[in-house]
């Protein structure tokens, strides 16, 4: 008795439950559909579908699904659970369809280590907002099934081969992968795929990453993160992401700080084509599109899209999450300082070969000028044959001025939220309202215990706990929340009200 | 609305009663005939009930509630309501967010501008909003205004309208009000004879002035304000316009104590400002008369620009290097800044601080907090420095890769070993390097 499984984004664990009976397992990928992936750029469409059997319907799952059902006579459906929103409310459309034409469904998590809502029921119904939170959440959770565990159940090849695809002669026809053309996507002047797809790359490339270090050497002697550790950040970000069908935009997020990033478009298609004037950030912009690779940095929303458009291997939340991290509009990490392009070039690449290589017109300046080179005096540029301004960008914004007036807004914001009045800067960034799994915003048990030292006034007197697991001894004396004259603002209603709504207290400036 | 009645039905129909309702003749007909039958409904609440309740609501669903009847329309334009307002100006092709609406400005100028005490401006980057508030503080002539701040929320777009049609708009407030308690207005082309206006009519209510990366005052202006307002607490300004006489000015006899003054130390151009000294002595006469200030100082130069800093004692308290410090500045900062609270360095590059951090530790005994990040410490001499501090230690950033592990320890043990002479859990700050 032969099962029908079409395994939908196919993957180990609920197929293996299909496999081990004789069935047919065609494998399939429906049409994808969402808005989000129109962004898809010509390196990942490569990477996904190159090397691998698929067959692609084109066309909605919903509307193809019922029909698929009773032309392949599907009796089980496996599939990956999405942790992400526009997964889940797919996931359930699908399910409907599946039961209604009496297909199973066997749903099991793949893309995630753990179950992210068990996560987060044990933070109290929230994603955790730091990563040393969530790695204590993981303490508390049952431990990973190891896998040996799965060996048992391990698609053997004798299992496979009685699994049978029927191919009909025409199938690329009717099932094959769409080509880069019909994608609308431009192909003259592409070289080759720097980086081929499929599992067996895939596997080749965790076992080199694990050996590899980072293109950029930090120092010989620092560590670099764990396997486990970067799975867990990715793990981080899922979770965060899970709910929050908003995480990759900064309006209507309540994970993100609401920061008036200034909307430049000439200054973003400036970054994109790499030509910024700053050739650490430069060299990375042109190591991007040639090779798919993420160098992070850079509106972080803009700069998201652009690297999903570009980046290989853009899962939406962790995207999503790393921008948001790397521009400090949530997470409240006390990330009070910009990235100087010049002094993390200078400290990380000190030689400047890696501008080098990727912007070969800066080749001629001397390590010393080669991360700043509108510095550079102009008979050094003559002899460089590369004049600024002219051979290359002159820089698209003050960096001094800019970080400048970064660390002043951040602080603006931060203030806005934490309600701090303080001098200090790291005790302006406001806490994880995730503490003790409770939703509290600034209650009265995140005071931390730190000393109102009685030789300085602090203006409000406090300085709020910013670090996020601290566990608290000690209150502190607090300024008395009041409603000063009763007015809660005259502004426009915008997403910072909601954010201030879980404020608890006001803290007030003593005079 | 629902009809409900309420447990203090016959207060509340008695106040209903006497209130004066020259518009609502109809309701107060109504109750004088019908006082104990009358079902009373949210429509008669008195006005001061009202009230509290709208100021709990943002100023949208106010508005919503203003036009429910007229009663609830009165109490949306009792003055209490409109002390404070922040003005919200951008520009959709430079801005995510929304602006004030205009007819909402409008009436605010119309019927409440004298109403008005706390009022802020919040611009984006685009010239056309920084007019936009320019415009509105023009017509701010009958109020008299406490708190004035303007605030750009990305580049500071103040500085691209014309120094006339700022001055002139600012002059106005600063005239009309003669009760400003506390301007903020930094990155604008404010200059020294609109301070000089601002003192004439301000002095005796003046005690906070932010006015840092302002380019056209000059330290004759600034001088001014301190001469002639003696109730100045709070300062910001920029380095360049900071001198002796102003520091002296600040602590002369009848001048209050000083609680907070931040200087932005900013170059643009390595080697092209060359930075003057401030005598120990002036510094001196400042602790003397306000021994409790807090001297906030945000550095954003190039190394070699820091000669002449930290060779003497100064009394700051909260230090922040924007940009990258060398080993050496800090090494002086360990011998020369006793009174140091809060020490945040950005970078600094690839020689471990161990020395210059344990000096920081021994010296600096009110050190609560510290932030660091893209420079190296040994482990061991990182766990020196905690033990040093302590508890004390209410802040402690530091970013994963500034630890460096040693034979005495890893970066496991850096973890319990800190916990434990900090009386909390402590870990370094990860960043996810993909």
């Amino acid at each position: 008795m032969g099962v029908n499984a079409v395994p939908w984004l196919p993957h180990s664990p609920s197929l293996k439950e299909c496999v081990g009976r004789r069935h047919d397992a065609p494998r399939r990928r429906p049409g994808p559909l969402v808005p989000r992936l129109l962004h898809v750029g010509i390196n990942r469409w490569r990477f996904l579908t190159l090397n691998s059997c698929l067959f692609v319907i084109r066309g909605q799952p919903a509307d193809v699904f019922p029909r698929l059902f009773k032309e392949w006579n599907m009796t089980k459906l496996p599939v990956e659970c999405h942790s992400e929103p526009f997964g889940k409310e797919g996931d359930a459309a699908i399910k409907k369809l599946a039961t209604a034409a009496g297909a199973e469904v066997i749903a099991r998590m793949s893309r995630t280590l753990y179950d992210l809502d068990k996560i987060m029921e044990l933070n109290g119904g929230q994603p955790p907002l730091t990563y040393k939170r969530i790695q204590t959440l993981i303490s508390k959770v049952e431990p990973l099934e190891i896998p040996a565990g799965l060996v048992t159940k391990t698609i053997t090849s004798e299992g496979i081969e009685k699994c049978t695809t029927p191919l009909s002669d025409d199938h690329n026809h009717k099932y094959g992968v769409s080509s880069l053309e019909e994608l609308g996507f431009d192909t003259d002047g592409l070289s080759s795929a720097v980086w081929p797809g499929g599992e067996t790359e895939a596997l080749t490339h965790l076992e080199r990453h694990l050996e590899r270090k980072a293109w950029v050497v930090k120092k010989s002697s620092s560590l670099p993160l764990s396997l486990y550790e970067q799975l867990l950040w990715r793990e981080f970000f899922y979770t965060a992401a899970t709910n929050n069908p908003r995480f990759d935009k900064m309006k209507g997020n309540p994970l993100c700080v609401q920061s008036p990033w200034d909307k430049s478009s000439q200054a973003l298609a400036k970054w994109t084509e790499g030509g910024t004037g700053f050739p650490w950030i430069d060299a990375i912009m042109t190591q991007l599109p040639q090779e798919g690779w993420i160098r992070h940095l850079a509106s972080w929303e803009e700069g998201m899209k652009v690297f999903e458009e570009l980046f290989l291997d853009a899962n939406w939340s962790i995207n999503a999450g790393i921008w948001m991290w790397l521009s400090r509009s949530s997470f409240f990490q006390q990330f009070f300082h910009c990235y100087c392009p010049v002094g993390f070039g200078r400290r990380t690449d000190p030689s400047g070969d890696y501008i080098r290589c990727y912007l070969p017109v800066l080749r001629g300046f001397p390590a010393k000028y080669i991360c700043d080179p509108w510095n550079a005096p102009e008979g050094i540029q003559k002899v460089a044959k590369c004049l600024i301004g002219v051979n290359y960008p002159k820089l698209v914004v003050k960096h001094a001025e800019a970080s400048h007036l970064n660390i002043k807004r951040m602080k603006q914001i931060y203030q806005q939220l934490s309600q701090y009045r303080g001098p200090g800067l790291l005790a302006s960034v406001p806490s994880n309202p995730n503490r003790n799994g409770s939703f509290m915003g600034y209650s009265a048990e995140n005071i931390p215990g730190c000393s109102s030292n009685g030789s300085f006034s602090q203006g409000s007197g406090i300085l709020h706990c910013a670090h996020g697991d601290i566990q608290q001894t000690h209150l502190l004396k607090q300024g008395r929340s009041s409603m000063s004259t009763g007015l809660s603002g005259g502004k426009h209603p915008s997403q910072e009200e909601d954010t201030q709504r879980h404020q608890v207290h006001k803290i007030q400036r003593r005079s | 609305m629902k009809r409900n009645s309420l447990s203090v039905e016959n207060k509340i129909v008695q106040s209903s009663a006497a209130a004066k309702q020259p518009k609502l003749g109809f309701y107060s007909s109504l109750n004088q005939s019908h006082m104990h039958t009358v079902l009373l409904d949210w429509g008669h609440l008195p006005h001061h009930v009202v009230l509290r309740i709208f100021q709990y609501l943002p100023l949208l669903d106010r508005a919503r509630a203003s036009s429910v009847c007229r009663r609830w329309n009165e109490v949306f334009h009792i003055p209490d309501l409109w002390r404070k307002f922040e003005f919200e100006l951008n520009q959709s092709a430079t801005s995510y967010f929304k602006s004030t609406h205009p007819d909402l400005i409008q009436q605010i100028i119309k019927k409440h501008s004298a109403h008005l005490q706390y009022v802020s401006f919040k611009v984006d980057s685009s010239t056309e909003s920084a007019e936009a508030a320019c415009d509105i503080l023009s017509q701010l002539v009958n109020c008299s205004i406490q708190t004035l701040g303007l605030i750009s929320t990305a580049k500071p777009s103040f500085m691209n309208v014309s120094e006339s049609h700022f001055v002139s708009a600012l002059t106005v407030v600063f005239i009309n009000s003669k009760s400003l308690s506390s301007i903020k207005i930094e990155d604008t082309p404010v200059d020294d004879p609109s301070l000089k206006i601002l003192v004439a009519n301000n002095s005796d209510t003046l005690r906070l002035l932010k006015m840092s990366s302002c380019p056209h005052v000059s330290s004759d202006g600034i001088l001014c304000v301190a001469d002639h307002c003696q109730g100045l607490r709070e300062l910001a300004l920029n380095y360049y316009i900071l001198t002796d006489e102003l520091l002296l000015a600040l602590s002369s006899e009848t001048h209050v104590n000083l609680e907070h003054l931040r200087i932005d130390v900013v170059s643009e151009n390595p080697g092209q400002i060359a930075f003057h000294a401030i005598k120990k002595h002036s510094w001196d006469a400042l602790i003397k008369h306000s021994p409790r200030v807090n001297v906030v100082m945000y550095f954003f130069l190039y190394e070699e620009e820091f000669e002449m800093f930290f060779k003497e004692e100064i009394p700051v308290t909260h230090l922040y290097f924007g940009r990258s410090v060398s080993k050496a500045v800090l090494g002086r900062i360990g011998l020369n800044c006793p009174r140091l609270f809060e020490l945040v360095v950005c970078a600094n590059g690839l020689q471990p601080l161990d020395k210059e951090l344990i000096c920081i530790g021994e010296h600096c005994t009110n050190l609560t907090a510290l932030g660091l990040s893209e420079c190296e410490v040994s482990c061991s001499a990182f766990i020196k420095f905690v033990r040093l501090c302590g508890r004390r230690l209410t802040h402690l950033s530091i970013m994963e890769e500034v630890l460096i592990p040693d034979e005495d320890y890893s970066l496991d043990e850096i973890h319990t070993e800190v916990s434990k002479y900090l009386g909390r859990i402590w870990f370094p700050e990860v960043m996810p390097l993909w």
